[in-house]
């Protein structure tokens, strides 16, 4: 159980690439905190630095109070399950688990121990004595969580754990991760780049663009309150309506589509609305209404999209629930309230 | 991979017969005269030749001085096989360490294969000969007693390390190729399981390249047994006092220098029978051992 540290973490790869620029974050002990971004944004390099597998170029990382950037790997206590689950496939589960004990000196009688509390767990004692070729990639996934698992760690690190798995086990191993993450209390840095793992997953999420920390927040605050229009269009599916904002003398108009009846303000640059924020038909209290001409209706089972098109040709999504009647080409109005609205300025950032 | 289907009948066999040509050429060919030589007495003359059925072959293996050349081939090839694949593996595993110039180191590694054996053996000749070599020089300064021309043991020596330095080049290649493909994650994974480099190497690196190193192990040992000629001829000549005379070495011996045909093709198709029973061993008891990825 441990705290970590990161100040100031930057990494400059021979080459030049600046991958992280800057990255300051306390993690609690026991906290989970998933770092989401889109590909190229630093994630996998931030997560190795503090694995030790990436050196450090400038900052500190510091796990449980001590600073770790000259430690190797093994020196640092935490474990890690990558993406391709790099389990040994030359032995079996059971040598997969107790390799990270046996080299630390772990008696025999111990790791028996925790082996089986962790198969226990996992529902890998059947496999003990397999090799990892002969698990489907569920069984695997479970071997690379009991490893991480029996070495009792100070933190787990995940880069990417589920991506190589169906949707519907993805769904459930990542219900998994939650519970064991939970019970066992450890710290946890999990990387990945769907957004719904990461709504579901972290106790705080931290979004990155750029090597650079956009918004630090619980799932809840970053989705209810964006700090900028990347945040806003990152975090939720389907993404936030995104309407530019022009200004036309005094009054601000959204050449994407729609009126504003609200006071903008003169600094804002983008409009945001949430698809499920639009509803259908004219309201007199509304902030904003739109006119659309609806050019695809989306059936995801218990609600339904509606991608429509403004005369002046932008773009909203709405969300209805159930299944919808809207056909395409029906032409309609939607409309939003004014706490609906998310407003950014120029350069992205949340105004009030 | 489906199965290919080739309408007309004629066509594989026209596809295969330049391979069938040239084992036939150069393979089934020579073997079968010498299957035949081996029954066959000739004269020193080479005016008569009668047949004696196996009495070629009963000689041989009576032969004290074939049973020592027997003995100095398990040495010298074991010694070349190992000497030859522990080197590479040093150095496969020396070259994954590198970061700049990675391309150079293995360049440079990879020439002597391009080193004809005679030309390899003179050189090790003339960097250890007694009389002029460099070596030899300094070897005699740091007062080590070196003479290979008299010293068996110093003979053995150097035929197995020119031997092993000609065949270096060749398993470094495959070695660094088996090492490139290990996945980084699990060598990373190893790291954080607290395997240091020396651990990483004997549990990981050498069980996942194990079908590496067995393919080595059987074209090494072919190497030693039959491709070392020009080698211990330019280097030793196959002595002192027969100390480097291999099986492959006597057959030309036998054969060539002192014109005992019918002797020198019973040793070349006992050599046959013991090469394909060496390949027949290794892939029946050693290949059971290793883990195919
Ligand atoms: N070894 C390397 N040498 C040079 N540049 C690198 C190296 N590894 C990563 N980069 C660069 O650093 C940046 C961040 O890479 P990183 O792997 O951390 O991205 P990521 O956020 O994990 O992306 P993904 O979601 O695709 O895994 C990228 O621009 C990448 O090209
Ligand atoms: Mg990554």
């Amino acid at each position: 159980m441990a705290s970590i540290t990161l100040s100031d973490v930057r990494k400059v790869y021979p080459g030049g690439v600046e991958a992280v620029r800057g990255v300051s974050l306390d993690i609690a002990d026991g906290e989970m905190v998933v770092l989401v971004g889109p590909s190229g944004c630093g994630k996998s390099t931030l997560l190795r630095m503090i694995a030790g597998l990436e050196t450090i170029s400038a900052g500190t990382v510091a796990i449980g109070g001590r600073v770790v950037n000259e430690l190797e790997p093994a020196a640092r206590d935490i474990a890690m399950v990558f993406q391709n689950y790099a389990l040994y496939p030359h032995m079996s589960v059971r040598q997969n688990l107790a390799y990270g004990l046996k080299n630390r000196g772990t008696p025999a009688a111990e790791i028996a121990r925790r082996i089986d509390a962790a198969a226990a767990i996992l529902e890998i004692a059947p496999f003990l004595d397999r090799r990892p070729g002969q698990l489907s990639g569920g069984q695997r996934q479970r071997v690379a969580m009991g490893r991480a698992i029996v070495r009792e760690p100070a933190a787990f690190l995940f880069d990417e754990p589920l991506s190589n798995l169906d949707a519907k086990l993805r769904v459930q191993m990542r219900v998994e991760i939650r519970r064991l993450q939970r019970s066992l209390a450890t710290t946890s840095v999990y990387v990945t780049h769907d957004q719904l793992e990461a709504m579901t997953l972290a106790d705080r999420l931290v979004v990155l663009n750029g090597g650079r920390i956009e918004q630090v927040g619980t799932p809840i605050e970053l989705y209810e309150k964006p700090a900028t229009s990347f945040v806003a269009a990152f975090i939720g599916s389907p993404a936030m309506n995104l309407l530019p904002a022009v200004r036309n003398g005094e009054a601000v108009t959204l050449p994407g589509g729609g009126k504003v009846a609200a006071a903008l303000g003169p600094e804002v640059a983008t409009l945001g609305i949430r698809p499920e924020d639009l509803v259908p038909g004219r309201r007199d209290d509304a902030a904003f209404t739109a006119e659309l001409t609806v050019a695809a209706v989306e059936l995801v089972g218990a609600e339904s999209y509606v991608h429509g098109t403004t005369p002046e040709g932008g773009e909203l999504v709405f969300r209805v629930a159930g299944r919808s009647a809207i056909a395409p080409g029906e032409g309609m109005m939607v409309s939003a309230s004014a706490e609906a609205l998310h407003r950014f300025g120029t350069e992205g950032r949340r105004l009030g | 991979m489906s199965r290919v289907v080739f309408p007309a009948r004629v066509l594989p066999y026209l596809l295969l017969s330049p391979q069938i040509a040239i084992t036939a050429v150069f393979f089934y060919w020579p073997a079968s005269q010498a299957l035949w030589q081996s029954v066959l007495r000739e004269d020193p003359f080479g005016l008569k030749t009668t047949f004696v059925g196996l009495a070629n072959f009963r000689s041989v293996l009576a032969d004290p001085n074939y049973l020592q050349s027997a003995r100095v081939t398990v040495v010298f090839s074991v010694a070349t096989a190992l000497l030859a694949m522990a080197a590479a593996l040093w150095l496969a595993s020396a070259a994954e360490r590198v970061v700049r110039g990675r391309g150079l180191y293995r360049t440079l590694l990879i020439w002597p294969y391009a080193v004809a054996p005679a030309v390899a053996g003179m050189l090790w000749l003339f960097m250890f000969n007694p009389a002029m070599g460099t070596f030899a020089y300094m070897l005699r300064r740091a007062g080590y007693n070196w003479d290979p021309l008299l010293d068996p043991g110093q003979a053995m020596t150097m035929v197995v390390v020119a031997a092993a330095w000609k065949q270096i080049s060749y398993n470094f290649l495959f070695f660094v190729a088996a090492m490139q493909s290990i996945p980084r994650s699990l060598i990373e994974a190893a790291a954080i399981d607290g395997a240091g480099s020396t651990k990483r190497f004997w549990t990981i690196v050498l069980p996942l390249i194990a079908p590496t190193t067995f393919f080595l192990l059987v074209v090494n040992t072919v190497y030693a047994f039959f491709d070392t000629f020009g080698i211990i001829h330019a280097v030793t000549g196959g002595g002192p006092a027969r100390a480097t005379e291999t099986l492959v070495y006597k057959v030309y011996n036998d054969g060539f220098v002192h014109l005992s045909l019918g002797s020198s093709a019973a040793q070349s198709v006992i050599l046959m029978a013991i090469v394909i029973l060496l390949t027949a061993i290794q892939f029946r008891f050693v290949e059971r051992r290793v883990h195919y990825g």
